[in-house]
C-alpha cells in the first residue's frame, strides 16, 4: 500500500534516475543496457543475451551499467536489438555470444561495435536509432512507453507519467467530463470498425444496471497482426489505468481483460502489472481514500478467431463456446452477465491516458477530419522493414510500404498490401496514395482493421491469396448461422476449384452471388466480412482469375496443378542439376545440352525451378 | 512436451495435480475455459478423467464441457506426440512460402494436420500467427521457435530430431 504522496515521491527520484533514457545528454555515469524482449526478440534468444550481459557485468564488476528488459522497439525485422543510453546507440542482430564484445569495446573502452550497427535502406550505417528511417515519419502515442521502460516494473512507469491520468481523473474530474474529453479527441475504436469511443463510454455510462463491467479485446485473432501484443508486452500499466479511468466514467468497479492464450509474455507480464498496481494500492477499494473501488481480473481465450467479436467475447469470458449474441441489445445494454459492459480494444486503451494529460484538442490536432490520432500498423510480408509502426492518420500508404517498410526486397515489385486481415481487403499499386483513415479505406474496398498490413509483391497469386482467408474463415466459423457456416465453404470450394484448374466460367459468378448473400445474411461481423478477401480481389484482380478460369494459367505460378515448366534452350547449359534432383525422373537430356521436361511426368514440385542456376526454368 | 499420464486418477478419485488446478479456482462456471487452458497445458490434452473432474466440480453437464474443447481449437481430446512441430500459417509466414513448409512436413511424417504419428513421436500442427512475423516463415519444435525457414532447414531440424 502506498500513499498518492509516497507514489509522486517515487515517480520524482525515478524520473531523474531514468532521464538517461530520455536525454542523451544526461549528466550521469550510468548506461542502461535495453534488451527487446517482445515475442520477436525472445523467439530469437533476446533472453539469453539479457542473462549473458547480466553475467558478464558481475564478473568483470563493472559499476554503473544495468541491463534492462523492455517492449518491442518495433523494427522486429533487425532483431533482437539491444540498446545503449543515454548515447542511444542501436545495435542489430545480436548474438547472445556478441554480449563480450560489446560489453568489452563499448561499456568498458566507449568505442562503437561498428560490425552490429544496422544498415539503413539507403545502404548507410546508422547509430541511433531516430537516425533510422524507418522512425522518421512515425509518431508514438500509443507505443510511447514500448522499448523505453522495463514493462515489469511498475516503478519505471511512474516515471514517465504513470498513473498521472488517473489521479486527475480522479481528484479533478467528473465523470461527464472525462467522456466529454474522450469524446471531443475525436478517438475513435482501434478494433477495427472504428467507432466513437466516447459515444460507446457514454452509451455504457447512461445504461441501467447496478453492476457494470468494462473489458479489453486483447483477442488478437487476425493473423500477421501483433499490436496489441507489443503494448501488452512492453507497457501494460497503460492498459490498466485506461480501463481503470474507462471504469471511473462509466460506474463500474470490474474489470476483465481478454487476451489470447497464445500469447504467454503479454498475459504474464499484464498479470504483473495487475500484482504490481494491487501492491501499491492503486487497484482495490477506496483508491486514494477517494471512494472509487477497481479491480481488474485476466481471462484467457483458448484459439477462436470469433472471440474478437464482442459478443462472441462475452460468452466466452462467460466460459461458453464464443458464439455471438444477436445484437441489439449491445453490449452498453447487456452485456457480460446481460449488465451494461464497456468493451475497447488494447489500443483503444492505450492513448486514453495520454488524452487525459495533454488534453483533447492536441489529440485532435492529430490526423484527419474524421479520423483523429495515430494508428499501430503490424508491418509484414514481402517488405524489407517488418515491424511494428505507428503513425499519424492520413498518412499515406506509399510513406508506410516505401519511406518507413523500406519498400520490396530482392528486386520485385509491389503487388497489393493488406489491410484487415481475413475480413479486410486488398489495395492495389493504383491506390497506394490512398491516406490511411477509416473511411478512405472503407470506399477502396479494404478497411482500418485492427492493423495487420500485409504486404505482397509479384510472386502473389491473388486467387491462392483470397483462397487462403476463406480457408482461414471457414476453418474458424462458429457455425451459428448458416450463411457464414455453409456459405464461407461453398466459396472455398470453388476457389479450390479455380486454383487447381478446373475452374469454369460460370464459377466467378457464382462466388459474387454467395458473397452477397454472405455478407447480407450472416449474424456478426465476422461472417459479414468473410466474403470481403474475395470481393476485393475481384474488384482489383479479376484478370487473375479470368486467366486462371479461362486460359488455366496462374502468372505468379502459386497454383502449381496449372504450372507448366518449360526449359529455355537458350539459357539451359545442360549441367545436368534439375535432372539429378528431379524426384519424378521428368526431366531428361544430355550432359551439355538443352535438357527437357516431359510435363505428363511432372509433379509440379518446382525443385528444378528454385534451384537452376542459369534461370533456364520457366512456368509458361 | 512430456506426456503427462493420468495415473493417479483411478487412486483417490482426482491426480493430485488435478485437484490442485481445480482448487486454484471458485467453483464458479465463467472459470472452466481457465481451468481447460491449464488442464491442456499441463497433460498435453483434456484426457476424459479430467472432463469428468471438471464437471463435477464446476456443476456443468460433461457434454457441454465437451461441446467447448471442441470449440477452441487450443484444446484437444488426443494427447500431441512427442516432438510436436508447428507451422505457422498467419498470413505473412504464408506469404513467405509457409504452406511449403508445412508440405515437406506432411509429406516427411506421414500424417495431416491435427494427427500424431502411430508411434508417437511426431504430432503436427498448422498454427495461427505466433507473433513472430519478423521472422517469418517461422515454425516451431515444442516450442522452440525456427525463424526464417526454409525446407532446407526444416529438413535439417527433422533428421536431427530423428537421429536422437
Amino acid at each position: 500500500m502506498k500513499t498518492l504522496e509516497e507514489i509522486n515521491k517515487i515517480r520524482e527520484e525515478k524520473r531523474k534516475e531514468l532521464d538517461l533514457r530520455v536525454n542523451t545528454k544526461a549528466d550521469t555515469r550510468e548506461k542502461h543496457i535495453l534488451v527487446c524482449h517482445g515475442t520477436g526478440c525472445t523467439s530469437s534468444k533476446s533472453v539469453d543475451i539479457l542473462n549473458n550481459f547480466r553475467k558478464i557485468i558481475k564478473e568483470k564488476n563493472i559499476e554503473n551499467v544495468r541491463v534492462i528488459q523492455t517492449g518491442c522497439f518495433g523494427l522486429c525485422a533487425k532483431g533482437p536489438i539491444v540498446i545503449i543510453r543515454p548515447e542511444d546507440v542501436f545495435y542489430a542482430m545480436v548474438k547472445p555470444t556478441d554480449c563480450e564484445e560489446i560489453v568489452e569495446k563499448h561499456i568498458q573502452n566507449g568505442e562503437i561495435v561498428e560490425r552490429l550497427l544496422c544498415k539503413d535502406i539507403d545502404n548507410k550505417t546508422v547509430k541511433k536509432l531516430d537516425e533510422l528511417t524507418f522512425y522518421k515519419k512515425q509518431m508514438r502515442i500509443a507505443l510511447k512507453n514500448c522499448g523505453m521502460i522495463d514493462p515489469e516494473n511498475i516503478d519505471e512507469y511512474f516515471a514517465f507519467d504513470g498513473y498521472k491520468a488517473l489521479e486527475k481523473v480522479l481528484k479533478t474530474m467528473t465523470p461527464d467530463e472525462v467522456i466529454k474529453e474522450i469524446s471531443d479527441s475525436g478517438l475513435r475504436g482501434r478494433g477495427g470498425a472504428g467507432f466513437p469511443t466516447g459515444k460507446k463510454w457514454q452509451f455504457t455510462k447512461d445504461a441501467v444496471g447496478d453492476q457494470k463491467y468494462v473489458v479489453c479485446n486483447a483477442d488478437e485473432g487476425d493473423p500477421g497482426a501483433f499490436m496489441d501484443r507489443s503494448i501488452l508486452e512492453g507497457d501494460p500499466h497503460s492498459v490498466v489505468e485506461a480501463m481503470m479511468i474507462a471504469g471511473y466514467a462509466i460506474g463500474a468497479d470490474k474489470g476483465y481483460i481478454y487476451v489470447r492464450a497464445e500469447y504467454p509474455i503479454a498475459v504474464q507480464r499484464f498479470q504483473t502489472a495487475i500484482d504490481s498496481a494491487r501492491e501499491y494500492g492503486i487497484l482495490g477499494k477506496n483508491i486514494w481514500g477517494t471512494g472509487f473501488n477497481f479491480d481488474l481480473e485476466v481471462r484467457l481465450g483458448a484459439g477462436a478467431f470469433v472471440c474478437g467479436e464482442e459478443t462472441a467475447l462475452l460468452e466466452s469470458i462467460e466460459g461458453r463456446r464464443g458464439q455471438p449474441r444477436l445484437k441489439p441489445p449491445f453490449p452498453a445494454n447487456a452485456g457480460l452477465w446481460g449488465k451494461p459492459t464497456l468493451i475497447n480494444n488494447v489500443e483503444t486503451y492505450a492513448n486514453i491516458t495520454k488524452i487525459i494529460l495533454n488534453g483533447a484538442k492536441w489529440y485532435s490536432s492529430i490526423g484527419t477530419e474524421k479520423s483523429k490520432g495515430t494508428k499501430v500498423f503490424a508491418l509484414g510480408g514481402n517488405v524489407v522493414n517488418v515491424g511494428l509502426v505507428e503513425v499519424p492518420m492520413g498518412v499515406t500508404l506509399r510513406e508506410i510500404v516505401y519511406d518507413i517498410g523500406g519498400g520490396i526486397p530482392n528486386g520485385r515489385d509491389f503487388k497489393a498490401a493488406q489491410t484487415g486481415g481475413p475480413s479486410g481487403g486488398c489495395i492495389p499499386k493504383e491506390h497506394l496514395d490512398t491516406p490511411i483513415e477509416y473511411e478512405s479505406l472503407k470506399e477502396i474496398g479494404s478497411m482500418m482493421g485492427s492493423g495487420g498490413l500485409i504486404v505482397m509483391d509479384d510472386s502473389k497469386c491473388m486467387v491462392n491469396l483470397a483462397k487462403f482467408y476463406l480457408g482461414f474463415t471457414v476453418d474458424e466459423s462458429c457455425g451459428k448461422c448458416t450463411p457464414c457456416r455453409i456459405g464461407t465453404k461453398r466459396m472455398y470450394e470453388i476457389l479450390e476449384k479455380i486454383t487447381s484448374g478446373k475452374g469454369e466460367e460460370e464459377d466467378i459468378e457464382n462466388l459474387e452471388k454467395l458473397a452477397v448473400s454472405i455478407q447480407k445474411a450472416s449474424v456478426c461481423g465476422l461472417g459479414q466480412s468473410a466474403p470481403n478477401p474475395v470481393l476485393s480481389t475481384l474488384r482489383y484482380f479479376r484478370d487473375e482469375y479470368e486467366e486462371h478460369v479461362k486460359e488455366k494459367k496462374c502468372r505468379a505460378g502459386e497454383c502449381k496443378a496449372m504450372m507448366k515448366l518449360v526449359i529455355d534452350p537458350e539459357l539451359c547449359k545442360g549441367c545436368g542439376l534439375c535432372k539429378r534432383n528431379c524426384p519424378a525422373g521428368a526431366i531428361s537430356g544430355e550432359v551439355t545440352k538443352p535438357h527437357k521436361i516431359d510435363n505428363e511426368k511432372c509433379i509440379k514440385c518446382g525443385v528444378c525451378l528454385n534451384n537452376c542456376h542459369f534461370k533456364a526454368i520457366k512456368n509458361g | 512436451m512430456e506426456e503427462k499420464k493420468c495415473s493417479g486418477c483411478d487412486h483417490n478419485g482426482v491426480d493430485p495435480k488435478l485437484k490442485e488446478i481445480l482448487e486454484k479456482y471458485v467453483q464458479d462456471k465463467s472459470n472452466l475455459i481457465q481451468i481447460l487452458n491449464e488442464v491442456q497445458n499441463y497433460y498435453g490434452y483434456v484426457p476424459s478423467k479430467a472432463q469428468s473432474a471438471i464437471s463435477e466440480y464446476l456443476n456443468i453437464p460433461m457434454a457441454e464441457i465437451y461441446g467447448v474443447i471442441t470449440f477452441y481449437s487450443r484444446f484437444t481430446l488426443k494427447p500431441k506426440g512427442k516432438n510436436h512441430i508447428a507451422i505457422c500459417l498467419g498470413t505473412a509466414c504464408f506469404v513467405k512460402g509457409s504452406e511449403r513448409i508445412l508440405d515437406r512436413a506432411k509429406e516427411r511424417l506421414g500424417i495431416d494436420v491435427g494427427e500424431t504419428s502411430k508411434d508417437g513421436m511426431f504430432s503436427l500442427e498448422a498454427t495461427r500467427c505466433i507473433g513472430a512475423c519478423g521472422l517469418a516463415p517461422v515454425f516451431t519444435v515444442n516450442g522452440e521457435v525456427y525463424g526464417k525457414a526454409t525446407v532446407k532447414m526444416f529438413d535439417e531440424v527433422l533428421d536431427k530430431i530423428m537421429k536422437e
